[in-house]
């Protein structure tokens, strides 16, 4: 029986010709990540068993973004407790204010993660590297404390569910939207312990960004990995930020999928996910009449360059609703600079919005727009669970950066086709 | 080993958000973090609660977040295991990795219900339901995980491999 694209780099990486889906292995990692939040835990688990020494100085990447710029003096101690930990083993990766950009926009933009390549992190988007060809997973602290201190981890190899891709987008429509109408269709636990593997002739119509942001949705099906083909777009991704030999390994033709999605990209209508749950989607035809308070467009989904450039052609010139706050987030450094340049930051601030420091802030309802009771936000974030954004009693409708900005302009949740 | 106490019961899907919400991830505490558990979804939770309660859920128990927090917290107000049909894979490591004893059963998932005393044997899987006088038997851990509870968390399970290749 053949592997599948993940099951490859797995046995690769636990020194095995040959791994079976059900199998547990121990294997070899390229990357390790944590945040503000999660980092320390692990640099507690790290201490309290003892260990003295990182595996890698290079291969710790520590990443401060949830709670920053510091929203308070508890979120301000655990960056000083990563800071310290950096500086005590001298990580090449630790990225504070100033540097910083959110983890999942800021590691492929620098190259620190690349085809081939199997990579843990404690945060569970850490999925979005499959978008790279690499094997790429979110897990605890304690497993990143373990993966700093051995530079292994242990898995059970995954079997697989297979989305072919065929057709392409539809103008407005974005990866976004296709993530969102598959976990729609499978449901949040619709891949529980699975890969997703995205194959067939639409792959090549998807651009970087809108791989990278399918593959961090992964986890919202309860994926374990998402993982995409290595081809021409992806190399040409990794051609100026990557400088290190990879790998590019393929499925085998008679790989074993547990199931086979088709999905024609080309009937893929704008998508929006309503509260409180992302498998509760609907086309933007059949979202009816919904007023909404608030707009969000950033994140590791959808802060990239491209997301800004589809928010800006659609804020051009316009203005947003009165009494509707809308807040645009850049992920990293690079897009903030890209997006002055770029002249979208003009656009967005003659359009009403704001633009903040990359930061996780309110995706996960720590700071920068938090909702008050009742009140409803149209976000491109990952999810819309009950008081991920702020009060229980708030909602967070899951869209793409095109319809949140049209949805901005219009104070109700609207097509980026109306905007016109 | 043993755990025995009063159920907690929750649907399906329960969120790592609800668990323990972001805007208490400001602390490693765990009394601080218990302090909050299930707070977005069941206010009296942490008044109810009592030493050795259990936890029972439906389908993918623990989705989204990768913060250990949640089982973290669950552990420090008080729960002795959680039961679930199934678990999200992230929360499944953490709560093995933290040592908070959980089990698979769809069974008992779907039959036992709010407030029904209940008692679990880890070692056997047997899970019993003194109130309805009915017994469930969850799925096994594969050996490889066993040691890594025997062991007290993945940790220790680490430094013993270790020291066993330094001796």
């Amino acid at each position: 029986m053949g592997m599948t694209m993940t099951q490859k780099i797995l046995a690769a990486h636990a020194g095995l010709d040959h791994v079976a889906a059900g199998q547990l292995i121990n294997a070899r990692l390229d990357m390790v990540l944590a945040n503000d939040i999660t980092g320390p835990v692990s640099i507690n688990e790290f201490d309290k068993a003892g260990f003295d020494s990182v595996f890698d100085r290079s291969r710790v990447s520590l990443v401060m973004d949830h709670f920053t710029p510091n929203k308070d003096i508890k979120s301000a101690e655990q960056c000083k407790k990563c800071r310290t930990f950096a500086r005590r083993f001298d990580l090449e990766n630790f990225y504070d204010v100033g540097e910083m950009g959110i983890e999942h926009a800021l590691l492929p933009e620098k190259g620190l993660v690349c085809a081939g390549e199997a990579i843990i992190g404690a945060d569970s988007h850490t999925c979005t590297y499959g978008a790279l060809g690499a094997f790429s997973t979110g897990v605890g602290s304690t497993d990143l404390a373990a993966g700093m201190a051995t530079g292994e981890a242990w898995f059970k190899v995954p079997p697989a569910i297979r989305f072919n891709l065929t057709g392409q987008l539809s103008e407005f429509v974005s990866g976004k939207d296709v993530i969102l109408h598959i976990i729609g269709l499978i449901g949040v636990d619709g891949a529980l312990y699975k890969s997703m593997e995205f194959t067939g002739p639409g792959v090549a119509s998807l651009s970087m960004e809108d791989r990278l942001c399918i593959c961090n949705m992964a986890i919202e099906a309860g994926g374990k990995n998402g993982i995409f083909p290595v081809d021409d777009i992806t190399k040409e991704y990794m051609k100026d930020r990557v400088s290190r030999p990879y790998t590019v390994y393929e499925a085998d033709a008679d790989a074993e999928y547990e199931q086979t999605y088709e999905i024609n990209l080309s009937e893929i209508r704008p998508t929006v996910s309503f509260p409180h749950l992302p498998e509760n989607t609907r086309t933007i035809d059949e979202v009816g009449n919904i007023p909404i308070d608030q707009v969000v467009i950033g994140s590791c989904t959808n802060g990239r360059l491209s997301d800004m450039k589809a928010a800006a052609e659609i804020l051009k010139g316009k203005h947003v609703a009165k009494g509707l706050r809308a807040i645009i987030i850049p992920a990293t450094q690079q897009v903030y600079k890209d997006s002055i340049h770029a002249g979208y930051i003009d656009i967005f601030l003659d359009a009403g919005c704001i633009v903040s420091t990359p930061t996780c802030g309110p995706c996960l309802g720590g700071h920068m727009g938090i909702l008050a009771a009742g009140e409803r936000c149209v976000a491109t974030t990952n999810r819309n669970f009950v008081g991920r954004m702020g009060d229980t009693t708030s909602e967070v409708y899951l869209a793409s950066p095109a319809v949140a900005a049209a949805s901005a302009v219009a104070g109700k949740i609207s097509g980026p086709e109306r905007s016109r | 080993m043993e755990a025995k106490g009063f159920v907690h019961r929750y649907g399906d899907n329960v969120d790592t958000d609800v668990i323990i919400p972001a805007r208490y991830l400001n602390t490693q505490n765990d009394k601080e973090l218990a302090s909050h558990c299930m707070e977005d979804i069941d206010r009296d939770f942490v008044h109810k609660v009592h030493p050795g309660d259990i936890m029972v859920a439906g389908e993918n128990f623990g989705c989204g977040s990768s913060r250990e927090h949640a089982p973290i917290a669950i552990k420090a107000s008080g729960i002795s295991c959680v039961i679930a049909s199934t678990f999200a894979r992230i929360f499944y490591r953490n709560a093995i990795n933290i040592g908070l004893p959980i089990l698979e059963c769809p069974e008992a998932s779907e039959k036992i219900q709010a407030g029904d005393e209940v008692s679990v044997n880890f070692d056997t899987g047997v899970i019993t339901n003194i109130t309805k006088s009915e017994t469930y038997r969850a799925l096994p851990f594969p050996a490889f995980i066993q040691n890594i509870i025997r062991a007290g968390g993945l940790m220790n399970s680490i430094r013993n491999r270790t020291e066993e290749k330094a001796e």
